[in-house]
């Protein structure tokens, strides 16, 4: 093994805020290295410095141990360093070849040299055993495989260094599997990879250094396997999480919501459930179980084809959002980009989007009631911000996702969904919203959480309901669930 | 692995173009037919169609540029008062300032071409969108028309001028042969060259072009400028053709323009789209007219079938789209 990249005392700072110190890096060849932080730990500065986005104050960066300039993305390319970001940058009404060569096509003059190109794409395509066509559109592949083409584009360009940035927040497990082969492939050619995960138990799996951020400032560099997960979590906290999980609510057994055959004619198959009052229930299974658009369909976001709901004993007909939220339901939605935020507005702004009717009165706008309930639910989701009016976009996800809670909590709904509430989140603002959910289940509010992180639905749930191809298929208490149960229930036929 | 046989108006072959375009060259073929049974001879006849084709020339250039420009994200509002700027410049040049007819077009495309420059910078850096930037210089364009032409026809008679639209080869107006070499310029710079796949990406998601190294930036005002330059000679073979300059000339043109790209099937919203869509897009826009003028069908009634036409044609796409 050799040195392939090192990186040292690198420091940023925007207007005047640092956002990194004095942070170094370093990668060997055939190494997997985890970069670890919590949401504003300055990962991302420190990677888009490497990749020519952003350019450092100071510092210096090394590749092959010799001294380099990095100031342009294409700069970082001649490097060998490509990254793969967490949106995937590619184009899915262009073809696999097309975008594996987007930006260095293979050219005679100004002409392009297709089948070359094609050619070429097949070749790497059959080293990642991808049996595709290479002028197939790539948006007509599943996430997991358009990763893997990114991948094949950043190798094309000749990359010894491939940053991935959260390269699983979107898949199955399944197809987790499938990346990792294709990472363990790599580490066989020597390329280094910069894995950047908030997933605690990937790491295990397939890192081999893991380097901790936090405010940023470099705190250490550890070999994995020689370090335990909760003394990862202290170091990148910088305090001791005696709990991970928060759980001092007790339900009660009355019955709040009953579910009865609901289907919505493609991913929802005739499923039913009860909640309970003060419980917290949630929801496992694979990606593509149908956990979504169930949720989607009780809360009338998309029609059911068939079924029936019970609020409180009473039969009731929910034809759209609007009925929902009267009945006192609430959903945070799963993807918070699409679906929940408005990036150009302010937080306040964001924040009382759906209670406009308590400070706007037939055409009269009450401005200190809209103020003391942004107060009320910055201070009750401990929303970190430097003012209500700044632009939400400027927040830590965390940050937007407690916002976003905050939002659905100024209705006091008295069932409220929450759609992976965690996703692209980072650990101190996650235990944060754990403790929002048991606080509220206290208080009585009834929760269903659904959730891809099996240790995350285990944490929280006082019931687990487990689902598969739109079928409920087992409901397991606290007491009985565990990993494994979970995961034979979701597999099973 | 062998590669399929490939032309210059598809990545995947002369079929493909067939294939892709199956629904226009339906549409475009019912529309001759019935036009050949309803009015026989006075459609079916050499004469008639070596009108249409002269007639779409204007539009052909249009749409060539415009078609790179929407598969960019953006839109051209400008190309029709470029028409009437550069029309009215080198009519001026060669009338007033006595230049020879050569340098006075030279001249009049390059200031139509300073247009699109303008319009390209403004879109390469900054965030105005190209809505707003060419609709200010589709007002400034019509306007310098009308203060160096007075709002009145400059009148050229130099003969190199007149024969540049008004030569034949053969029977086939030379009209015909421009269209042709502009749509085959336009189709391999979109499928045979980098530039063409960077302007793809560009409007497919210019974040991730600009991460794969493409220069987002070039591309933008190559595109602007092309877009011009078109408009710029589509003015001097318009003003040719009328033996003098206007500055009515290509009045809503950019509308046709814009109506043969979507009826060609690229998307506004950028990324995705072909030459060979906006070439039967032309077509069935400009047999539409000629049809409807044999028949005397009302000029009111003509604008209500032309927007149904170009409304059928976007419902088609957006169900198409919708069950991919």
């Amino acid at each position: 093994m050799s040195t392939l990249l090192e990186m040292k005392g690198i420091s940023k700072s925007f207007n005047g805020v640092p956002a990194l110190r004095d942070v170094q890096l370093s990668l060997e060849s055939g190494e997997v290295h985890a970069l670890l932080g919590e949401n504003g730990a300055g990962k991302s500065t420190l990677i888009k410095i490497l990749g020519g986005i952003y350019s450092k104050d100071s510092g210096e960066i090394y590749i092959n141990g010799k001294p380099v300039e990095i100031t342009s993305v294409k700069e970082a390319r001649e490097n060998g360093i490509s990254i793969i970001h967490q949106e995937l940058m590619m184009l899915p009404q262009m073809s696999i070849y097309e975008n594996v060569f987007l930006g260095q096509e293979y050219k005679n003059g100004g002409f392009i040299k297709r089948g070359d190109m094609i050619q070429k794409t097949q070749e790497m395509l059959e080293f990642f055993s991808l049996d595709l066509d290479p002028r197939e559109k790539l948006g007509h592949l599943p996430i997991a495989q358009q990763q893997i083409i990114e991948i094949i584009k950043a190798i094309s360009f000749g990359a010894r260094i491939i940053v991935m940035d959260e390269p699983t927040s979107s898949l199955s497990e399944k197809e987790v599997d499938f990346l990792f082969s294709a990472i363990r492939r790599l580490k066989k050619e020597n390329v280094g990879i910069i894995y950047i995960s908030h997933r605690m138990s990937e790491l295990d799996e397939i890192a081999d250094r893991v380097t901790v951020m936090r405010d940023g400032e470099y705190i250490s560099t550890e070999v994995i396997g020689k370090i335990t997960r909760d003394e990862l979590i202290t170091k990148m906290v910088g305090r001791t999480l005696g709990d991970y999980y928060i759980h001092t609510h007790t339900p009660s057994d009355k019955v709040v919501m009953k579910v009865d055959n609901y289907s919505d004619g493609t991913s929802v198959k005739g499923a039913s459930f009860e909640l309970h009052q003060g419980e917290v229930l949630g929801f496992a299974g694979l990606v593509g179980a149908g956990r979504s658009e169930l949720m989607n369909c009780i809360f009338g976001v998309t029609k059911k084809t068939s079924g029936s709901l019970e609020l409180e004993g009473k039969p009731v007909e929910i034809r759209n959002v609007r009925d929902a939220m009267k009945e006192g339901l609430a959903l945070v939605p799963e993807d918070r980009k699409q679906e929940a935020l408005y990036p150009d507005q302010s937080v306040r702004y964001n924040m009382t989007i759906e209670v406009m009717d308590k400070f706007l009165k037939a055409g009269r706008y009450n401005a200190k009631t809209e103020n003391s309930i942004v107060d009320e639910y910055v201070k009750k989701m401990s929303v970190k911000l430097a003012s209500p009016f700044q632009r939400i976009v400027r927040l830590s996800g965390g940050n937007q996702q407690k916002v976003i809670i905050g939002r659905w909590l100024a209705s006091d709904p008295k069932i409220l969904i929450l759609d992976e509430p965690t996703r692209g989140v980072d650990v101190g603002a996650k235990v944060e919203i754990y403790e929002i959910i048991d606080n509220l289940a206290k208080e009585g509010v009834s929760i269903i959480v659904v959730s891809s992180e099996l240790p995350e639905v285990l944490g929280v749930s006082d019931r687990i309901i487990v689902m598969g191809e739109g079928q409920i298929r087992g409901v397991l208490s606290r007491e009985e669930a565990n990993q494994e149960r979970i995961m034979s229930l979701a597999t099973t036929e | 692995m062998k590669e399929k046989k490939s032309g210059i108006f598809s990545k995947s072959g002369s079929l493909a173009v067939i294939k892709n375009n199956m629904g226009l060259l339906l549409a475009f073929l019912v529309l001759c037919v019935g036009a050949t049974i309803v009015l026989g001879d006075t459609f079916f006849a050499w004469r008639n169609f070596s009108n249409v084709l002269r007639q779409l020339s204007t539009n052909m250039f249009l749409a060539c540029g415009m078609t790179l420009v929407i598969m960019l994200g953006g839109i051209d509002l400008s190309v029709g008062s470029v028409i009437a700027m550069v029309g009215c410049f080198a009519a001026g040049f060669i009338s007033y300032l006595e230049m020879p007819s050569g340098v006075a077009i030279i001249l009049a495309v390059l200031l139509g071409v300073c247009l699109g420059l303008f319009n390209g910078a403004v879109a390469a850096f900054t965030t105005i969108p190209p809505f707003i930037i060419t609709l200010a210089t589709m007002n400034i364009g019509r306007g310098i028309a009308r203060v160096y032409s007075a709002t009145k026809t400059i009148t050229v008679s130099d003969d190199f001028f007149k024969s540049i639209a008004a030569t034949y080869i053969g029977p086939i107006p030379i009209q015909v042969v421009y269209v042709i070499i502009i749509v085959a310029i336009t189709a391999v710079i979109l499928n045979r060259t980098q530039l063409g796949r960077h302007i793809l990406a560009t409007g497919g998601n210019m974040q991730a072009a600009a991460y794969s190294g493409v220069n987002t930036k070039k591309v933008t005002l190559f595109v602007f400028v092309y877009s011009s330059l078109l408009a710029s000679l589509a003015g001097i073979i318009s003003a040719s053709r009328l033996f003098s300059g206007t500055h009515t000339a290509g009045e809503s043109a950019e509308m046709d323009a814009i109506a043969a790209v979507v009826l060609g099937g690229t998307s506004m919203a950028g990324g995705s789209g072909s030459v060979s869509g906006t070439v039967f897009g032309v077509l069935i826009i400009a047999i539409l007219n000629n049809v409807m003028n044999l028949y005397g069908i009302d000029a009111s009634w003509q604008y209500i079938v032309k927007g149904i036409v170009i409304m059928i044609a976007v419902f088609i796409d957006y169900f198409k789209s919708r069950n991919e």
